[in-house]
């Protein structure tokens, strides 16, 4: 086969200060070939690979962001998410049924937003692998695909969502969504307290990737999803 | 088939680990692999069932040890090799000689049982019904975990139509059929001491499902 890629060649991830991944492994190492090989026996060109590619680093949760918060403000709109999410989002510009804009294959096939009440608390997870809702929230975290919140969040909710800083009252009851079929789901919190009379854009500002998979509550001054220091590892690893 | 991957409510691998700051790819080849597997999937006309039994179909400690992406681009090679576009020759040519990947074993068993339906499905179960998560353990690929099997619990929503998963993974028929979002008490999915204030819902095609009013305990069983 040709060597057209370069190993050495840093390219776009220098803009990451510290890589997690220094040296090649055998998956990266596997990667080229298997993309190589794929593009030598046209099933489809590097150019189809590079706008696709292009597209998969522009998403991210800002969309879900302003899904929420333009429910929040507009009861016309939420009842439009809540009956119709893939019909609503065309509204703020996303396309379930061709995301892309140019004819690349979507994992669609359903989205439903699950609205939370000050009593009742979703919270997402796909258990048989890591199904997520790529074109509203962008690639998941590194955290939703391992294997540990996928084995624990279905049986200890209460137990994971404390250790991710969010400790619900006993009273307030949770609902765990598995992600199993083909349908993503999102959470649409509860609009807290102290942000009457915000702008959409500001309210958008809260409402962080985490609040919309379930793992954390949007407040006034939180606008990051901030972790305790623990590095990610294999996902064996302690 | 009783994967690997089927892992809801194991115990005993420790937190749930998180990153602080952490970038959305963590390499360069990690932003390549989502844009790769979905053109060859398009161009394979290769199913999301398909695709994620490819990952299922991993060699079980090489999965557990393997990250998201890693297990992505194991399961691609598996697609490539498996519909005879790559042959194993050129992998290793282009991988050297200790740098083959992480490639699937074919199915142990197998398909599930075949058969299309002409008729467009009708749905046996409706919102509020009491149903039971049949004790299935097919040989191949399924989406009904097995934290669910045997379990009782109840339809909030009817989705609609969607293939099934369970013959579409192994172009064994699409068998289009209803499939319902059904809620579980955690405590019917746990056991007792579980807290009375926690619920979890799977949704789960006809297939999977029978009545619980005629095979369960009795209706409104305290539990």
């Amino acid at each position: 086969m040709s060597h057209t890629h370069n190993p050495g060649d840093g390219g776009a991830g220098e803009r990451h200060a510290a890589p997690m991944v220094e040296e090649i492994t055998d998956f990266e190492v596997l990667e080229i070939a298997v993309r190589e090989l794929a593009i030598e026996h046209g099933l489809f060109t590097a150019e189809d690979h590079r706008r696709f590619t292009e597209w998969a680093e522009s998403v991210g949760p800002a969309a879900g962001s302003r899904l929420v918060a333009k429910a929040w403000i507009d009861p016309a709109f939420k009842a439009r998410v809540m009956e119709d999410a893939v019909k609503a989002c065309k509204e703020i510009g996303i396309d379930w049924a061709e995301p892309t804009g140019f004819g690349t294959p979507s994992d669609y096939m359903n989205l439903r937003v699950l609205e939370d009440t000050p009593t009742l608390h979703h919270v997402i997870v796909c258990t048989l692998c890591s199904c997520y809702p790529r074109p509203l929230l962008g690639m998941s975290p590194e955290w939703y695909r391992t294997t540990n919140y996928r084995r624990r969040l279905v049986r200890w909710p209460r137990e994971v969502l404390a250790e991710f800083g969010l400790v619900l009252p006993p009273e307030v009851e949770i609902r765990v969504e598995d992600s199993n079929q083909k349908c993503r789901f999102m959470v649409l919190p509860v609009r807290p307290e102290g942000t009457e009379n915000w702008t959409e854009k500001r309210l958008a500002e809260i409402v962080t990737r985490d609040c919309m998979i379930g793992v954390a509550l949007p407040r006034p001054g939180r606008t990051a999803d901030v972790h305790p220091v623990q590095k990610a590892g294999r996902p064996v690893q302690r | 088939m009783n994967g690997i991957h089927d892992i809801g409510g194991m115990d005993g691998f420790g937190p749930v680990i998180r990153e602080e700051n952490e970038p959305v790819f963590h390499a360069d080849w990690e932003r390549r692999i989502y844009p790769l597997s979905l053109l060859t999937l398009r161009q394979l006309g290769v199913s999301a069932d398909e695709f994620r039994h490819s990952i299922e179909r991993m060699p079980p400690a090489r999965y557990l040890t393997s990250s998201y992406y890693e297990r992505w681009i194991a399961a691609v090679e598996t697609l490539l090799l498996e519909h005879g576009v790559v042959t194993r020759e050129e992998f290793r040519a282009a991988l050297g000689d200790e740098g083959a990947g992480a490639i699937a074993k074919p199915a142990e068993g197998p398909p599930a049982t075949s058969g299309a339906r002409s008729k467009a499905p009708r749905a046996r179960f409706k919102r509020g019904d009491r149903v039971r998560a049949r004790n299935l353990n097919p040989p191949g690929h399924t989406r009904l975990p097995r934290y669910a099997r045997g379990k009782a619990g109840v339809v909030v929503r009817d989705w609609g139509v969607f293939v099934f998963p369970d013959t579409n993974a192994h172009q064994a028929g699409a068998r289009p059929q209803h499939c319902y979002a059904v809620e579980f008490d955690a405590r019917e999915l746990w056991g007792k001491p579980t807290s009375a204030k926690e619920r979890v819902s799977v949704d789960l095609w006809e297939d999977y499902l029978e009545s619980a009013a005629t095979t369960g305990p009795k209706k409104g069983g305290k539990r």
